[in-house]
């Protein structure tokens, strides 16, 4: 069984359509969405919800006013600004370091533990598929990935599934960490425009930190052939492979807002060169054996 | 202030141009729709001083956009906690007290072990150490960029490789700024921690989205984000006239003004590509974008009057 996770350091690339059409392709597998912040790719999968389970991120602190007396020291010592004049805890700037529960002086602070977020077990046509979705404002985004993953990852391993296949977050912070920890291989789709070659550089770069080998995917790659080739040129000098690129191609949006993936949708431009991506990487495999 | 100084007031007053600060924030549930392209485009078209921020410190892409000129460059640093071996008597509070599990007391063996990546600088440790045995040094956790092109001040930040504290960063960026007229804020992506501490304080919120189920979906996230922090919002469609008409439907249903529709075009997906703005190519963006700028002026006047 092979965990692989689809990534892009840049938003809006294509991580999902790119990770639906895969998913169609790969014979046995189990999906995950590691974007817990705005996961998409249920809108195509569509899931049957199977078990819902709560997911609690840090302790956060609350002022019993009651027993509250005014003195400021919270105040004083919270390097978050998140105690208010009226001595509220703003939720969204605690960071839960509860240092204000231990300096109170008249023991009126308790700790409770928030409910961040939710987290799925499903049913999809393309198999199982577990995925999150953190409650607005929420942080400790990279705790739900790893919840998330465990449980992928056991699930794959019970189902006997060749692979893990994993949506990731955009960017290059804490959940994409937690995404790509561990990781032989990951898929990077990039798109040629000056931001998606500054982006593709920093999640390459944290793909290093991690050992994580990139296999890049250009998107739209037609969109300016220039850029893509700068980006072909980038790649190889950073040790990495190009797998393959993709064209512009309206069928991708077009096979999204029907609820498909885009290899359902039928054959396109885009849908071959996602299938020849697909074999190049299955043939690869089996020629470096993992 | 003299007497031409009250003239002008008046007369900006008058205008409707708002005499004090006013931060216009540009967010999207989704990434990659076109914060950025929107965000910079409007600080090139608004012919006024400004202070640009790029709050997507993961990602940081205005720079490529504002070409700006940085005249300041500086390590931004979390307080991490040092031992004094003279004063320690590994009695083990600080290890008890810290919420992070980032150090740790061996009595056995005399020592004092520091995770640094994993503190976030609260302090604790530092004032709870009952013998005062901690004092603090700053571990960088990025670089901030301070420089300036023509009427933008501009600031953005970058995260170091594999860096957690995204929000400690944007915090210390929006620290910087001491006065301004006019603040525009390029906020990360999604709905958590960094995107609510980038848009805080902002009087209008613009949501860039695309005209896409995924699009919809990640808006109706972030416009649930804005709609509980109270702060009015507006809508651009980017990539207009691929997908469907459904994001026009949320907008019309919840009336949510849409600002300004970006239609589907190779040509403006190119300039972008090349890291050319639209709006110093075609007069007509600019106008677009102005006109974007004074509907929010207009909508924040019909808020206040």
């Amino acid at each position: 069984m092979l965990e692989i996770a689809v990534v892009s350091g840049k938003g809006g690339t294509g991580k999902t359509s790119v990770t639906a059409a895969f998913a169609t392709l790969a014979k046995s597998k189990v999906l995950a969405d590691c974007d817990v912040d705005a996961p998409d790719l249920h809108l195509i999968l569509k899931p049957e919800i199977k078990q819902t389970s709560e997911f609690y991120g840090m302790k956060r602190a609350y002022i019993r006013l009651d027993d509250c007396t005014w003195c400021g020291i919270c105040r004083e010592y919270c390097r978050f600004d998140a105690i208010s004049e009226d001595y509220v805890v703003d939720p969204i700037a605690c960071d839960g370091c509860e240092l204000c529960y231990h300096l109170c002086p008249e023991k009126a602070i308790d700790l409770k533990p928030t409910l961040s977020g939710h987290w799925y077990v499903a049913k999809s046509r393309f198999g199982t598929f577990v995925y999150g979705m953190l409650e607005i404002g929420e942080e400790n985004s990279g705790k739900l990935v790893t919840v998330i993953r465990k449980q992928g990852l056991f699930l794959a391993q019970k189902e006997g599934a060749d692979y893990l296949l994993v949506d990731g977050p955009p960017g290059t912070g804490c959940p994409v960490n937690s995404t790509l920890s561990g990781l032989k291989y990951a898929f990077v789709v990039a798109e040629p425009t000056q931001s998606g070659l500054h982006d593709l550089g920093r999640i390459i770069d944290l793909m290093e930190h991690f050992s994580v080998y990139p296999l890049v995917i250009v998107n739209k790659f037609d969109l300016n052939e220039s850029v893509s080739r700068k980006i072909e040129e980038y790649v190889k000098k950073r040790g990495a492979t190009v797998l393959g690129k993709i064209p512009f191609d309206p069928a991708v949006t077009e096979s999204m807002t029907q609820g498909l993936s885009v290899i359902e949708f039928g054959s396109s431009p885009a849908s071959k060169a996602i299938e020849e991506i697909w074999r190049k990487f299955e043939k690869g495999l089996t020629a470096t054996p993992l | 202030m003299d007497g031409a100084a009250v003239a002008d007031e008046a007369a900006g007053a008058e205008a409707g141009v708002p005499d004090s600060e006013m931060k216009i924030s540009v967010a999207s549930g989704k990434g990659g729709t076109g914060k950025t392209f929107v965000s910079t485009s409007l600080a090139l078209s608004i012919d006024k001083e400004l202070v640009f921020l790029d709050l997507d410190v993961e990602e940081p892409n205005a720079h490529i956009f504002i070409k700006p000129e940085f005249h300041e460059e500086n390590d931004v640093g979390i307080p991490v906690p040092r031992v004094d071996y003279e004063r320690c008597d590994f009695c083990g509070v600080c290890q008890e007290v810290c919420a992070y599990n980032a150090i740790f007391a061996f009595p056995n063996t005399r020592k004092v072990v520091v995770f640094d990546e994993l503190c976030k600088g609260c302090g604790a440790c530092i004032v709870l150490c009952p013998q005062k045995a901690l004092y603090e040094v700053p571990r960088p956790v990025g670089k901030m960029r301070h420089g300036r092109n023509g009427k933008i001040e501009f600031y953005d930040g970058k995260l170091n490789t594999g860096e957690i504290n995204t929000t400690y960063m944007i915090t210390h960026i929006q620290k910087q700024v001491k006065e301004a007229n006019l603040v525009i804020v390029d906020s990360p992506p999604g709905t958590s921690c960094p995107m609510i501490q980038a848009i805080k304080g902002s009087d209008f919120v613009i949501l860039v989205t695309e005209p896409t189920p995924f699009g919809l979906f990640d808006l109706s996230l972030a416009y649930e984000v804005v709609k509980k922090m109270g702060i009015p919002a507006g809508i651009v469609i980017n990539r207009y006239g691929i997908g469907d008409d459904r994001v026009e439907k949320f907008a019309e249903e919840r009336k949510i003004p849409i600002l300004l529709k970006i239609p589907f075009s190779k040509e403006i997906a190119r300039y972008y590509s090349e890291g050319i703005p639209i709006v110093q190519v075609e007069e007509r963006w600019k106008e677009e974008f102005r006109s974007v700028f004074e509907k929010v002026n207009q909508i924040l006047e019909g808020k206040n009057a």
